[in-house]
């Protein structure tokens, strides 16, 4: 067996996040977010900021490394790194970069945090573009003057032919969607976290609700929303020191298929989140199945993106997807298959997965809101359809 | 190959045109022409989409632009209610579509589905192509968009 793997090498040590604002409603700058998260992670593993050595984040996060390590007078910053892409498809990568560097002795103790405060800045919903309101029509070129003249602009208009795709090939029926979106937001209930705490949704409310683009409905969509989320790392040696038990990284992987990125939907495998061969590495590294598996976080910028990413990732075949996807197999404590236990994307808030992470590690720790009895095994999947994509499992000490 | 005078969507939308270092201008150019120009490899004839520098499959660097017929069928679709840019507003619902060419089949074009916007759509269904010719844009522009005929 090749020692090249990230099993057991590195734990999760503390967790943390601000508050959580619906979009423009942060009373603080991003920056200041991110600096909040971080200490509200330290606090939770027992350190001090002074003790970080590195950082890593995802999707172009505006926060950079060197500020931030000047601002909380990081004595020796040893790593820094950011996964290419957009979207949160490098949520579980971000994560991966850190472990790699603490396994391989680049560093000692490694954040990884993502800070997003929407409202001060361009909307993912509008298609992360500034379009020149009330100016002469900007001029378009590269990948994406092939969709938005046609006015395939934002992310939900340009996965949703994925999506249609999928469902029609296999016969994937909207309450499959609909189930997705009831799961998280019945999680949410429990959350003081969750901003949609307090505002239950029900088949009839789904169904009334309007078409964003079909076949994504409103609550098929994720929020937008200001807040910062950090986790810390350590090595698996050092993890039993600290207060909480320690969550292992098992395995990680992060990756895009063949030619996945070719322009205009042209990728030879289409109707895909992206995590064909990123699913095969990660089992192979964390050594389980998909039936060992007792609980994920499938980051849902929209549910289809979540009914290809549980598909792909193993727990049940396409054609399945009706059966398996339901409000009472989604639940927590009991459902065969609980998903996105702190109201995920659509329900909590929508961190670009950090959130998911962390609740992954309060499920192996026994802290969710909504926590299912006994888990060893936990699984976050980020930003399904976009390229690259990546997702981990982490394990409880049981694992080892 | 025909054309339509009406645009599918009103104007305002960002203008779609080639990168600096002009990879897809033989595309929009031939767009303006009324012809549909596809990237194939002289060395090993592979038919390439979207447009790059390098033949991905045999990695030479000698690509040239082969027109291919406006033809194919729909692979899949979405209709849009939610208009995401103010020039969308009144535009809503619309039918975006991508269509597998029927020649050569591993290219894919999203276009706009001409009709009723409302109208049933059949993943496999035949479609042809219709120029739409933007001439009084600055700069002018040509999009390619589809019928079922």
């Amino acid at each position: 067996m090749s020692d090249r793997t990230l099993r057991h090498k590195v734990a999760i040590v503390g967790v943390g996040e601000t508050q959580y604002f619906k979009h423009g409603q942060s009373p603080d700058p991003e920056f200041k977010l991110a600096l909040k998260a971080i200490f509200a992670a330290c606090a939770s593993a027992g350190i001090s900021p002074h003790e970080i050595d590195g950082f890593a984040s995802y999707s172009d996060d505006r926060n950079d490394a060197v500020r931030l390590a000047a601002a909380l007078g990081i004595p020796e910053l040893r790593h820094s790194s950011m996964q290419w892409g957009g979207g949160g498809g490098g949520a579980a990568a971000a994560v991966a970069h850190a472990a790699a560097a603490i396994a391989g002795g680049l560093a000692e103790c490694v954040v990884v945090f993502r800070a997003l405060a929407q409202g001060q800045f361009v909307r993912y919903g509008q298609g992360g573009m500034a379009f020149g309101y009330g100016s002469a029509a900007p001029v378009i070129s590269g990948e994406m003057a092939f969709p938005v003249p046609y006015g395939a602009i934002s992310p939900a208009q340009r996965f949703a032919m994925k999506v249609r795709r999928f469902m029609e090939e296999h016969g994937v029926e909207q309450a499959a969607l609909r189930a997705i979106a009831l799961a998280s937001y019945h999680h949410a209930q429990a959350n003081p976290r969750a901003l949609m705490r307090g505002r239950p949704l029900n088949e009839a409310q789904y169904d009334a609700s309007r078409w964003i683009v079909e076949p994504f409905r409103l609550f098929d969509c994720c929020m937008e929303n200001d807040g910062a989320a950090a986790i810390v790392l350590v090595s698996a040696e050092r993890a039993r020191d600290f207060s909480h038990p320690p969550a292992y990284l098992l395995g990680a992987a992060a990756g895009a298929d063949y030619r996945h990125a070719a322009s205009s939907h042209t990728a030879p495998n289409y109707a895909t989140a992206d995590f064909r061969t990123v699913a095969r590495r990660l089992y192979e590294m964390a050594r389980v199945e998909p039936s060992d598996v007792d609980v994920v976080q499938a980051y849902e910028n929209f549910t289809g993106g979540v009914l290809l990413s549980l598909a792909e990732h193993g727990f049940f075949r396409p054609e399945e997807a009706n059966d398996a996807l339901t409000l009472e197999n989604l639940s927590a404590p009991d459902g065969k298959l609980p998903l996105n236990t702190s109201g995920g994307h659509l329900a909590e808030c929508y961190m670009h997965g950090m959130n998911l992470i962390i609740e992954s590690v309060r499920q192996i720790w026994g802290h969710s809101s909504n926590q299912i009895e006994g888990v060893d095994v936990a699984m976050m999947i980020a930003g399904p359809l976009v390229t690259p994509v990546s997702s981990l499992i982490l394990g409880s000490e049981a694992t080892r | 190959m025909t054309q339509h005078s009406e645009p599918y969507l009103p104007a305002g939308l960002p203008i779609p045109g080639p990168e600096r270092d002009g990879l897809s201008k033989p595309y929009w150019e031939g767009l303006k022409a009324g012809r549909l120009l596809i990237q194939r490899c002289c060395t090993c004839g592979i038919w390439q989409w979207g447009p790059e520098w390098i033949c991905h499959s045999c990695h030479g660097f000698d690509l040239a632009w082969e027109e291919v017929k406006a033809e194919g069928r729909i692979y899949s679709w979405e209709r849009v209610w939610h208009a995401v840019h103010p020039a969308l507003k009144t535009a809503v619902p619309y039918l975006v579509v991508l269509v597998e060419l029927r020649e050569p089949t591993t290219v894919r074009l999203i276009g706009n589905l001409l009709g009723d916007p409302r109208q049933r759509v059949s993943i496999g269904a035949e479609v042809a192509g219709e120029f739409e010719h933007h001439t009084e844009s600055e700069p002018p522009f040509s999009l390619l968009q589809w019928r079922v005929p």
